[in-house]
């Protein structure tokens, strides 16, 4: 097993509300010490001076397209983007070809990760059968096969009464039911933000109540059912106000943002750039500084990527005939410290927070942390490092990104899964 | 006098300068369609591709003719003959269209922004023939000169455009055309045929007294109040299964031109529609055929505009830049 000493970083762990400069030692894959001036002859060593020395970046929405698709993306592929991104862990959504609704393709996934991921997966089961929001998916089985949680995710759950079955059933298992919340009525086929930029670009626009009335609806049912609703991709003030109340009333209700909702508004959609449009879509000045304003309160509870990859020749469609989505495992923390930490909007310990520890709380797993015995998963990030986002450098099989030549300020420098660096930014650790 | 731009996407990125040089073209090229032999050696050589990934009778016919006028070879590619059909992205269907080095892409997309795409790419200039339900400016250009033809100016005028809002492209170059020109717009339809916010479509122009202004209304009498212009917009039939409105003969007792209606408006007023028209819908026949329409008219000035178009953009006079 592997060993490690990560020297003179300052250990930022939200978990145990640490923040100091001290030595991290890894023995046998485990936390083992945490001090000042640890001596360990004999075990590899890391200089991590200057640099912030946090427990394992998590993502909890991550799209990895294997099996079925693995010209867009792979298990391996993603993982190592994952890493590069400075994430130990991530989750990937049953949205693939055959969809991760049964016990044998989570059993799939699980094995390909053990063979092949350079990070930790944990797979995501989908609620219905084929994610058609007809019939249950076996949710126990899946779960005992490694499933952390259900979803449908790409498409919500149309019909009620199958989502409460769904939170009810779910109880058992203490699993999060994870909605892409969108009454696809009120969506219409839309392939941008309903609003002004949509009606200025002729596109069908994607009305915000879509998400609204379909977070309030979950929310409504997961306080019948005590049920644990995690409200993926989270974009709209409204739905934010939502998650807000329910959360004051006690109801088991989390949320996560991704960067390009709290980074871009719907003008990024101006040029018709196909790589501006997912779902939820971008939306406006007024939902990013709602999201900003989450972010800081501790509404929102987690930042996930909704890693997206598409192929070229897909994107390279019409605008409201391209498949929505883009990739964002590599440029997560340098948008999130561009655009919340150097701004002066959330203090590093939050940023920490918002990657780890609270993400494995809501899937339910001890990860996330730096306390003495806990999985040796380590991010290493410097807060000054300015970079260049160069999409033709990515590690993802799929190059669906806007952020491709923006400028950000904090990158990450090291990587670590069980105590073996998985990556290392040769730049900013030696 | 050069038209500095390369492409003409929509009216939005014009200026009221652009917009004048092309219709000042057009009028000059208006009597070449009243000669025995119409055609001048203007655009020889050239190569105009008109690329329809959507049905046109009209628009087609009059882009070719302009560039036929013009001696230019024009080129009909329409969706069912292209490769569109077999799963060829429009990428690389323009790619190919490039490599045949065209001077000019006329291109019409039910995709709004599928030109401005296009125009990444290729080095041809390209021409908006309508996309999707975002601008149709050759359409705007049209109607203007048609309505200076008869009205002399534009700049003051009332003009009501009633019908389908949302899902118009004439709707939108025509508000931005005649806002850019001074012209009193006022858009009639039920709520659910107007898009988000179209009451700010024209806030972004200069507040100088030379802008025009637009307003929203769901009340036809209020709308063809006083007006100069009366433009009517097709209602398609299948809206009504989309829950748009309930049924077409309430439409048409809403939001239908009738001879009665049309008292509303200025003796003078003139009829316009961008057709195809369905009588009875929006408007009634003996309307659509009586003394004030100008609906054929407006074909006519199709062929001159278009021409104006293609001079400027595919023309000797285009300035070489070195920057």
């Amino acid at each position: 097993m592997s060993s490690l000493l990560i020297k003179n970083g300052r250990i930022i762990d939200p978990s145990s509300s640490l923040d100091q400069v001290c030595d991290l030692l890894i023995e046998n894959g485990k936390i083992s010490r945490l001090e000042r001036d640890i001596t360990a002859p004999g075990t590899a060593a890391l200089d991590a001076t200057g640099l912030i020395v946090a427990p394992g970046f998590i993502d909890i929405h991550v799209h990895l397209r294997e099996p079925g698709r693995e010209d867009e993306e792979t298990i391996e592929s993603g993982t190592q983007a994952a890493a590069v991104g400075g994430f130990t862990s991530i989750c990937c959504m049953p949205n693939t070809d055959p969809i991760n609704d049964s016990p044998t393709v989570t059993h799939y996934i699980v094995k390909e990760a053990e063979r092949r991921a350079v990070t930790r997966v944990f797979p995501i089961g989908a609620i219905s059968i084929g994610s058609a929001g007809e019939k249950l998916a076996e949710i126990g089985d899946m779960v005992a096969a490694g499933a952390v949680g259900i979803s449908d995710d790409g498409k919500p759950v149309m019909n009620g009464q199958l989502m409460r079955r769904a939170m009810e059933y779910s109880l058992p298992f203490k699993i999060p039911v994870i909605e892409h919340c969108e009454d696809l009525h009120l969506s219409a086929h839309g392939s941008m933000n309903e609003g002004y930029q949509s009606t200025v670009l002729g596109l069908k626009g994607m009305s915000r109540t879509a998400e609204d009335a379909m977070a309030s609806r979950d929310i409504i049912l997961a306080e019948l059912t005590g049920a644990h609703i995690h409200i993926a991709h989270l974009s709209t003030r409204g739905a934010l106000d939502l998650v807000r109340e329910a959360k004051r009333k006690g109801i088991h209700a989390t949320c996560e943002v991704t960067p390009h909702h709290f980074t871009l508004t719907d003008t990024a959609c101006c040029g018709y750039d196909t790589n501006t449009k997912m779902s939820p879509p971008l939306r406006t000045d007024d939902d990013v500084e709602a999201l900003i304003g989450g972010l800081a309160d501790g509404t929102i509870d987690c930042i996930a990527t909704d890693h997206a990859p598409h192929n070229a020749n897909e994107k390279m469609l019409e605008f409201d005939r391209a498949p929505f989505g883009i990739t964002g495992l590599e440029t997560a923390l340098g948008l999130s410290l561009t655009q919340l930490f150097h701004t002066g909007r959330i203090t590093l310990n939050r940023l920490v927070e918002l990657f780890t520890v609270n993400p494995a709380r809501i899937v339910n797993k001890t990860l996330g942390t730096l306390g003495i015995g806990a999985e040796a998963d380590v991010t290493l990030f410097s807060t000054e490092s300015e970079w260049v986002y160069d999409v033709s450098q990515t590690k993802s099989k799929s190059r669906n990104c806007p952020f491709h030549g923006m400028k950000l300020k904090g990158q990450v420098a090291g990587t670590v899964v069980a105590g073996k660096l998985v990556y290392r930014n040769e730049g900013l650790l030696r | 006098m050069p038209l500095k731009v390369n492409h003409l996407l929509g009216i939005r990125e014009l200026s009221v300068e652009q917009i004048q040089l092309i219709l000042e073209t057009a009028e000059s090229f208006r009597e070449i369609s009243t000669r025995p032999i119409k055609k001048v050696p203007t655009l020889r050589g050239k190569t105009i591709i008109n690329l329809f990934f959507e049905a046109s009778t009209r628009t087609r016919t009059s882009f070719e003719i302009a560039a036929k006028r013009l001696s230019a070879d024009a080129i009909n590619v329409s969706s069912s003959t292209s490769s569109v059909v077999k799963g060829e992205t429009l990428v690389d269907t323009a790619q190919n269209l490039q490599a045949m080095a065209p001077d000019v892409i006329v291109i019409r997309h039910s995709s709004s922004g599928a030109p401005q795409q296009l125009a990444r790419i290729c080095n041809a200039a390209i021409v908006n023939a309508g996309d999707g339900a975002h601008e149709h400016p050759t359409q705007a250009l049209l109607d203007a000169f048609t309505i200076l033809d008869r009205k002399k100016r534009l700049a003051g005028l009332k003009v009501a455009i009633v019908g389908d809002i949302a899902h118009s492209r004439v709707a939108r170059s025509n508000c931005l055309l005649l806002g850019k020109m001074g012209a009193q717009v006022t858009v009639c339809a039920p709520p659910t045929l107007l898009p988000y916010a179209f009451e700010k479509t024209l806030d972004f122009l200069p507040r100088d007294g030379a802008s025009g202004r637009l307003s929203v209304t769901h009340d036809m009498h209020k709308a063809l109040e006083d007006a100069d212009v009366v433009m009517m917009l097709r209602i398609q039939l299948e809206r009504q299964q989309e829950a748009f409105f309930p049924s077409v003969r309430e439409y048409f007792r809403l939001y239908g031109l009738s001879a009665e209606r049309m008292r509303a408006a200025k003796p003078d007023a003139i009829i316009m529609h961008p057709g195809p028209i369905n009588r009875g819908v929006e408007i009634a026949s003996d309307v659509a055929d009586g003394p004030y329409s100008v609906i054929l008219d407006q074909v006519t000035s199709g062929v001159a505009v278009r021409m104006a178009v293609l001079f400027l953009l595919a023309g000797s006079s285009k300035e070489e830049t070195t920057d």
